[in-house]
Formats: C-alpha cells, sequence, structure tokens
C-alpha cells in the first residue's frame, strides 16, 4: 500500500480525492439552505408571515415572484423563512441518534454479552412499529410540539444507528490489531474510543447523514400532517398542507415546497453517499 | 432445529413482543396528560354523573393492572371498545376501511415488483452501465423526496395540467376503483421502488460474482438464462429479507398517501382518531399494525426457510 511508504499521502496532488460535481452541487443546495436560514430576516422581500387579503392565492408575478397563499402571505419569503425548522430539527434529530447511536453501538458491539441482549431485544421491539407512525400517535395525543416531535424522533431512530455501528465494530472487534492493543494492556473502554472508534468513523459519518434525511422526510411528514410545528409557522411540510386547497390558483405555493424538501433531502443524501465512499477509502489506505 | 421447531420459537417472541406492546398501547390512556376519565368522555358535556358513568363503565377505579387484563381479555376477542366520537365498534370502523388501504397497498407492491425487480437486475448486471447509472439516479430522488411532495407533484401534472387520473376519492367497481387508485399507488410505489431496486441490484451485483456463474458463463449457457436460472433465484433471498422493510415503508407511506389523495382508509382514520383523541381507535389501530408488522415478518422468515435448501439441510443435521 502506496500510503504506507509515503506518509504525505495528502499532500501528493495525484492522491487528492476528486469529489466530482454532484457533490459540489450538493454542497451548493445545502450551503444555500443554512444561508436562507440564517439571512432570511434581511434578504426576504416581504415578512413571511405578514398577511394581504387584497393579493390572496396569486400566480408568480414581478412583486411576489412565486405568488402569494390563501392569507396573502409571500410564497418565496415564507420559502426562505422554511429552511430554519428544515434544517434544526433533522440536524437535532442526527446528532441526537448519532450520538445515542454510536455510544450503544460500540458498548454492545465491543462488549458484547447481557448488555447486547437487553439493548438488542429493545431495539427489536422497536422494529415493530414503524417510527412515524409511533412519532404521528405520540406527537398527536400528547399534543406537544416542534421539540416533542423531535425528541420522539431522535429515540426512534438511534436503534437504527446502534445496528449499524454495532455490527461494524463487531467486525473491527476480531481484527488482529485489537488483539495487539490488548495483549499491550490496553483496557476495554479505551480500546473501543480510541482505537475502534476511529475506523467506523465513515458508518457513522454517513449514518448522521443519513439520519439527518430521514429526520427532515418525518419531522416535514408530521408537519403535513398538522403534527409538531405550529399552525402558521412558515415550514416547508406545513405549506404543503395549508395550500393544497390552491393548487389551481397557485401552484408554486404547494410544488415550492415540495421541491425545496426533496431537493435539501437529495442533497444530503449525495453528500452522505460521497463522504462514506472517500472516508472508507481513506481507512482502507491507512 | 426442524421447521415446526423454529416457527413455533418465533411465535413465542411474536407473543412476548405482543404483550410488551399491549402494555404500552394501554398505558397510553394514562399517560395522557388530565383525568383519563375526562379523554374517554370525549366532546359531551362533563357533568359529574357523566364522569361517574364513564369511570364505572370502563372500571378507571381499578387497579391498573385489573384495567389491563380486562382490556387485553377484550382485545383477544376482537373488542377494542368503541369510538368515543361515532360510538361505533372499533373493529368495525377498521374493517370498514381495511379494503381501501388493502386495494392500496397491493396495487403499489405489484408496481413496485413489477419496475424494481427487472431494472435492479439489469442493473446490477451491468454495473456503471447507462441503465445501472439512470436506475441509480431515480432510485436516489424518489427514496428522498418525501411522498406527499411526490402525491402533489403528480397530481399537479396529471390531474390538474394533464386530466388524465382523479386527484382524489377511491371511485366504485373495479376499473373505476384501478384509474382513481392509480396516482396514488404510483406516489406509494416511487419510495417503494427505489428502496426494492437498491436491494435487488446489490445482490445481483454480489451473485454475478460468483463462480457458479463463472462457470455457467465458460458453459456457453445464454446470459439470458444465467440470470433466470443463476442470479435471479440466488439474489432472491436477501430481496425476500426487505420485504418487511417494503411493508414498514408502505404503511408510513400509505398515511400520507391516503391523506393527499383525501382516501378513506386506515391512516386518514389514524390521523382524524389522534386529531379527536380518539383514544379506543388509535390503540385498536396500534395493535393491528403492530399485528400485521410481525406477521408478515414471520412469513419471510418461514418463506427464507422454504425457499432456501441449505438451510432446511441445515435444519436436518443439527
Amino acid at each position: 500500500m502506496t500510503a504506507a511508504v509515503q506518509p504525505a499521502a495528502a499532500a501528493d496532488p495525484a492522491r487528492r480525492v476528486r469529489w466530482g460535481w454532484l457533490f459540489w452541487a450538493a454542497v451548493g443546495v445545502v450551503a444555500l439552505a443554512v444561508f436562507a436560514a440564517l439571512t432570511v430576516r434581511w434578504i426576504a422581500p416581504y415578512e413571511p408571515s405578514a398577511q394581504n387579503l387584497v393579493d390572496s392565492g396569486q400566480g408568480p408575478s414581478g412583486q411576489h415572484w412565486l405568488g402569494t397563499d390563501q392569507l396573502g402571505r409571500d410564497i418565496f419569503s415564507r420559502l426562505l423563512a422554511g429552511a430554519r425548522t428544515g434544517l434544526i430539527g433533522p440536524l437535532v434529530v442526527a446528532i441526537g441518534a448519532g450520538f445515542i447511536g454510536t455510544a450503544l453501538g460500540l458498548w454492545t458491539g465491543y462488549a458484547g454479552g447481557a448488555v447486547d441482549s437487553v439493548v438488542m431485544r429493545t431495539i427489536d421491539l422497536m422494529y415493530a412499529v414503524p417510527p412515524l407512525l409511533v412519532a404521528i400517535v405520540v406527537v398527536g395525543l400528547f399534543g406537544g410540539g416542534y421539540w416533542l416531535a423531535v425528541g420522539v424522533l431522535i429515540v426512534l431512530s438511534a436503534p437504527g444507528d446502534v445496528r449499524i455501528v454495532r455490527a461494524a465494530v463487531m467486525a473491527q472487534r476480531e481484527l488482529p490489531y485489537v488483539a495487539a492493543v490488548r495483549t499491550v494492556g490496553v483496557g476495554p473502554l479505551r480500546i473501543a474510543v480510541r482505537h475502534v472508534l476511529p475506523n467506523v468513523t465513515p458508518t457513522v459519518v454517513a449514518n448522521v447523514l443519513l439520519q439527518f434525511v430521514v429526520g427532515l422526510i418525518a419531522l416535514s411528514g408530521l408537519a403535513f400532517l398538522g403534527l409538531g410545528v405550529e399552525a402558521g409557522s412558515p415550514d416547508w411540510g406545513l405549506m404543503v398542507a395549508e395550500n393544497r386547497g390552491i393548487l389551481d390558483l397557485n401552484p408554486w405555493a404547494v410544488i415550492g415546497p415540495a421541491v425545496c424538501i426533496s431537493l435539501l433531502a437529495i442533497a444530503v443524501t449525495v453528500i452522505g453517499d460521497r463522504v462514506y465512499e472517500v472516508l472508507s477509502q481513506r481507512t482502507a489506505a491507512r | 432445529m426442524t421447521l415446526a421447531a423454529y416457527a413455533l420459537r418465533r411465535i413465542a417472541a411474536i407473543l412476548v413482543i405482543l404483550v410488551v406492546l399491549s402494555l404500552l398501547v394501554f398505558g397510553l390512556l394514562a399517560l395522557m396528560p388530565g383525568d383519563p376519565a375526562l379523554t374517554l368522555l370525549g366532546p359531551k358535556a362533563s357533568t359529574p354523573e357523566a364522569l361517574a358513568a364513564v369511570r364505572e363503565r370502563f372500571g378507571l377505579n381499578d387497579p391498573f393492572l385489573t384495567q389491563y387484563a380486562r382490556w387485553v381479555g377484550n382485545a383477544v376477542r376482537g373488542d377494542f371498545g368503541e369510538s368515543i366520537y361515532s360510538g361505533d365498534p372499533v373493529t368495525t370502523l377498521i374493517a370498514d376501511r381495511v379494503g381501501v388501504t388493502a386495494w392500496l397497498a397491493v396495487y403499489a407492491l405489484v408496481l413496485t415488483v413489477l419496475v424494481a425487480v427487472p431494472l435492479g437486475l439489469a442493473a446490477g448486471t451491468r454495473p456503471g452501465s447507462r441503465t445501472d447509472r439512470a436506475a441509480t439516479a431515480v432510485s436516489l430522488i424518489t427514496l428522498s423526496a418525501p411522498t406527499f411532495a411526490v402525491g402533489f407533484l403528480l397530481i399537479y401534472v396529471f390531474a390538474v395540467t394533464l386530466d388524465w387520473f382523479p386527484s382524489f376519492g377511491a371511485g366504485d367497481g373495479f376499473f373505476d376503483t384501478l384509474w382513481h387508485m392509480t396516482l396514488p399507488a404510483v406516489t406509494l410505489a416511487a419510495g417503494q421502488t427505489a428502496v426494492l431496486l437498491r436491494q435487488t441490484r446489490a445482490a445481483t451485483m454480489d451473485v454475478a460474482e460468483r463462480d457458479f456463474v463463472t462457470f455457467a458463463r465458460a458453459r456457453a449457457i445464454s446470459p439470458g438464462r444465467i440470470r433466470q436460472r443463476y442470479v435471479l433465484r440466488n439474489a432472491s433471498l436477501p430481496v425476500l429479507t426487505s420485504a418487511g422493510l417494503l411493508l414498514a415503508y408502505g404503511l408510513t407511506g400509505a398515511v400520507l398517501v391516503e391523506n393527499v389523495f383525501a382516501l378513506q382508509g386506515l391512516g386518514t382514520l389514524l390521523v382524524r382518531s389522534v386529531a379527536q383523541l380518539d383514544l379506543p381507535v388509535v390503540q385498536g389501530l396500534a395493535m393491528f399494525t403492530a399485528l400485521l408488522v410481525l406477521l408478515t415478518n414471520l412469513v419471510v422468515d418461514l418463506l427464507y426457510f422454504a425457499l432456501d435448501p441449505r438451510l432446511r439441510r441445515a435444519a436436518v443435521v443439527s
């Protein structure tokens, strides 16, 4: 393997990773969403919640680029503002589930035994019911808001992470380097965190990005059903539901948010796939 | 372990899961904010007499486990109580609506299998080809785009602009239903197809590299025959595993699809009863869904056993 001979592999231009145009396009989409979420206060042509009943349900025009909804609110401004709930909730879900999943996955995968059985049986149980259905019931019955929805999704997404990380850890556990550090007298916790974890990082990172997409689809689905986000707030999923009645008057009021959710989800999936490929090549080359 | 022993062990595991789930589902009533009697009284005027009557009827003064035992006793006999709103038995409500959801699910599954298996097979036998790249790109989009977004895009193009299909309702009679259900089924199938296509492609690529395929090619067996007799047969096992995944995906998707197309199925029933805090209906639906998922997974596991002669032989030896 060349990397062993050339420690300065990263500096070698021939070995530099080609990310590809699709990856950069996807990064562009995410950057655009982040930019919109951060600057909506200054760049939005209208206040996202400002009603104007005279101009309600209009198609695109010079004044309203993507038209207005039934209450005369500017669709373009609301799409920009929608980037906030579109990013924050899924991000918290992804990081929360990723953290729990990685910790439990490392523990169960490396330690095995009774802990492993208990955790895995609990997870089997959670697999018996589709997550979004549980979220619909819990968020709907307990009348919780956005953050309850986020919390429920973290708990429901973590099992998938545990399974994947656990499988990756179990594959690493049998490798000679683990036996080697164990011979030197390194403790199990230190082996798991310092030696095994870096080697399963590609899996963990790709998984966090995947969970972002799952979180985005779930949260916007809940919002579409009127759960989670507050009525009237600019959220892409909720906008689709609110404007479904004026699909013939101003299709952009429905298609716009639907396309925003889809584009963001597709972009993050593309980034996740590519990051996984590149990172696993690097770990393999070490 | 024989097939019967294996099946028995799986059924025992399912029963354990059902017991735990039923505790959770029944516990929803106790966990919900506010007085359970008020919840069960629903929209009716809450006079002290009415509350006392509800407490009496549902036995809310008894200890939790007594209440639970009574609920399970009835549930096993198919009695989940009555809807707080309409007063109809929960079982009747579910039976009335299961048809629409089943239509949608089966139609979508047929579309999914018809598209995903041949395409996944073609993509997997020639990785990197134009078909493969097209299939991968399309599955990336349909897997990431939310079901309801796809639904409204289809409505806009095929119902509003082109006016080829209706945008809501379930229709009467076979052909009318088929026509009404086409857009919903395509919407639901879009996501499912991506899942199944990825599985089929991966399984095919895995099998296509095996020695017996190379050997078959060396014996000058035609590519079509190799694909059918060697690759498809071996690839069918991992593909079958994704059936459980497909069902979970389909159930979740059905809730959203039924909402988009205003279909009176189980999904819309769930969303409506959750919004109305109609607890008996929610509990009934939750148990019904869980049972459906668990039974499907059981059938898939048993099919696995039946399809793969190696598993059977291993079972006889050990």
